[in-house]
């Protein structure tokens, strides 16, 4: 691309000498970047849309950082790669501007270093940089696009109907979620060292692009069987959740059993035992003898 | 309170003399008795009768703060009032009552810590067993007694009593058969037949090969096991008991691979899989728990009860843990509309073994 805009670049530049103002020659070049920009617009696939910025801008943006930050595991062109110990990272090709803006927007890419899982940490790109790599990737193959508010929201249903809809996604949590993330969102254990994060304090748009991105480990719960509405269900269940003080008394993390009976154990009993101690220990003696009328000869001894 | 040592008893002079000559070191007897400040200053006395009493008002202030509480602080729903996330009436009830039961229990301790009376006792320990004189005068009784029913020279007697006594535990054996029918071929089948479509859990939308996507889950149901608003004509719709004990049957988790990621043994049908969809049943074969922590890269399912793991790319083959037999799969299939249906009931029961299960 860069060599057809030089090569309209110089014609335009000989032309403009002969026969036009200075001018002209920059005109022609913002015509023919407007162009190119339209015609790839009308090419790319439709997942690949952003406001703002035009689109070839924004996947010429994310190209760039692609290559800098991203390319090293999944090659320059996102097509992965492969070595001889396994896979350095996967084929980015159709995972769609979702995956990126949950892998990326959470901090899980690109990955400190290689392991079992890659966690959640502080993010190194902007969200305009977010954007652009998103962009990109979504540009590589059709895709899930990023979600909208309009998407994992209940705006625009009546209290009565968003009621509801909290206790159909409570439903839905329990039978798909449950599993891995415990009964509070929790989070747990998986084999070989892997975890089910915890999903309080993750936004709404990252649990609604991990449900339809299937990030490492998660299976996908796709559009077709688990209904866009399906997926605010639950995300509005877990916020209510998140934000239901707990009457019952302190949850303790709603980590089940465990933490409980370790905070009973060492807590509980340690408390006792101490009591026990101040029970049973030796309190201060005096040497003083009794300095009333009564006998003191017993004490001597 | 003239002579501390009136209160600690002499060790016997015999005692103390066999001890010494049995021990290398002479038992140096107990040490000085010393008082406390609080026995020989008044001030401190006065000082710690009123360290107890102040316990005692805290424990009477928290009793009256729990009263408080629990007619001021709002229970009704939605309206309840927080401290700190938690429930304000729960934590109040809870810190008040047990700071007051507390304060009682710190002032009795300071009380007889302090205040109650100081004295050292001793109490030898004396053998367990009985004197001899009462040990003979118990077994002559005893066969005594035995002589006189005479047990032992009327066998008939003996030998029926014992009959008697050991079938006492006939009726209990019977009474068992109360806990319930014997399952019978119940456990054998499920609510799958030829033809029953597979239906989203909670949702009840049935599913089409082309909805699934590579690396989904899908917890599903039986058409007619998840109640739904628009019944189909020609499917029976199951309630209450039944539909829950049909439920804990029938539950299957649906997944979507690559298809080359499949590694059937060789006894596992393969036209089982439709483009890599693979059904099959969601409860563990160790114990039945419901299963589908389900890892989308590794294609293995971990039972949380017990860490039994099941490589779902391999028919479920157990990989780890104490499941003694896979996942039976469930036999799919596409109907004319284009949606997921069973080809026929699992051919084997699902879940745990039991008694009247062919083992394999």
């Amino acid at each position: 691309m860069r060599l057809l805009n030089r090569s309209v670049n110089g014609v335009a530049g000989r032309l403009s000498r002969r026969r036009r103002g200075p001018l002209a020659g920059l005109m022609v070049l913002l015509l023919g970047l407007i162009l190119t920009g339209t015609v790839y617009a009308a090419f790319t696939p439709a997942t690949a849309q952003k406001a703002g910025k035009s689109d070839d801008q924004l996947i010429e943006q994310g190209r760039e950082l692609f290559l800098v930050g991203c390319a090293f595991c999944h090659g320059q062109n996102g097509e992965g790669i492969n070595s001889s110990k396994g896979q350095y990272g996967p084929s980015l090709v159709g995972v769609g501007g979702a995956a990126v803006d949950f892998q990326v927007g959470t901090g899980r890419m690109p990955m400190a270093q290689p392991g079992q899982q890659a966690g959640v940490k502080k993010e190194t790109y902007t969200q305009d940089e977010i954007d652009a790599l998103a962009a990109y990737v979504a540009s590589l193959g059709p895709g899930p696009a990023i979600p909208t508010p309009d998407d994992y929201t209940l705006e625009g249903l009546s209290e009565d109907e968003k009621r509801a809809a909290i206790s159909r996604g409570g439903q839905l949590f329990l039978t798909n979620c449950t599993a891995c993330h415990n009964f509070d969102g929790s989070g747990g254990a998986l084999p070989r060292g892997r975890y089910a994060p915890s999903l309080k304090g993750v936004s709404e748009k990252h649990i609604y692009e991990a449900m339809l991105t299937g990030p490492q480990q998660m299976p996908v719960f796709g559009d077709s069987v688990m209904t866009p509405d399906d997926k605010a269900a639950i995300i509005a269940y877990l916020k209510t959740n998140e934000e239901t003080p707990e009457y019952g008394g302190f949850g303790m993390g709603g980590l089940g059993p465990v933490s409980e009976g370790l905070f009973a154990w060492l807590v509980g009993i340690g408390v006792l035992v101490g009591f026990c101690y101040w029970i049973a220990s030796h309190g201060a003696r005096s040497n003083k003898t009794l300095s009333t009328t009564e006998s003191t000869e017993g004490t001597e001894a | 309170m003239s002579d501390h040592h009136d209160n600690v008893p002499e060790v016997p002079e015999e005692q103390r003399k066999a001890m010494a000559s049995e021990e290398p070191i002479a038992n140096p007897g107990l040490p000085a008795h010393l008082p406390r400040p609080t026995d020989v200053d008044e001030r401190a006395a006065r000082r710690a009768e009123r360290q107890v009493a102040t316990f005692f008002v805290l424990s009477m202030v928290c009793t009256v703060l729990f009263v408080v509480a629990y007619f001021a602080l709002d229970i009704k729903d939605g309206n309840q009032e927080t401290i700190g996330g938690l429930g304000a009436s729960n934590v109040a009830l809870g810190v008040s009552l047990g700071l007051a039961l507390l304060f009682i229990g710190i002032g009795i301790i300071q009380w007889a810590r302090k205040l109650m009376a100081d004295v050292e006792i001793i109490e030898y320990r004396h053998p367990a067993v009985s004197p001899p004189a009462d040990r003979e005068e118990t077994l002559a009784a005893l066969s005594m007694g035995l002589d006189e029913s005479g047990i032992g020279r009327r066998p008939l007697i003996r030998n029926t009593l014992f009959g008697a006594l050991g079938l006492m535990g006939l009726p209990l054996i019977v009474g068992l058969r109360d806990l319930g029918p014997l399952p019978g071929k119940k456990l054998e089948s499920t609510f799958w037949k030829a033809g029953t479509r597979v239906v989203n859990d909670v949702t009840g939308l049935p599913i089409k090969p082309s909805d699934v996507a590579i690396g989904q889950l899908v917890n599903a149901q039986p058409e007619g096991l998840v109640p739904v608003a628009e019944e189909r004509p020609g499917v029976i719709y199951l309630e209450g008991v039944e539909l829950n004990v049909e439920k804990a049957k029938s539950s299957l988790i649906v997944v979507r691979m690559e298809p080359d990621d499949i590694t059937f043994s060789k006894d596992s049908p393969e036209n089982w899989q439709i483009d890599g969809i693979l059904a099959y049943s969601k409860i563990c074969t160790h114990v039945g728990c419901p299963i589908s922590l389900y890892e989308q890269q590794t294609h293995h399912v971990l039972c949380p009860c017990h860490q039994s793991t099941f490589d779902l790319a391999d028919g479920a083959a157990v990989i780890f843990g104490p499941a003694a037999r896979p996942l039976p799969q469930l036999p799919i299939t596409v109907d004319d509309e284009g949606y997921l249906v069973a080809q026929s009931d699992f051919t084997e029961p699902v879940g745990p073994s039991y008694w009247e299960r062919d083992s394999q």
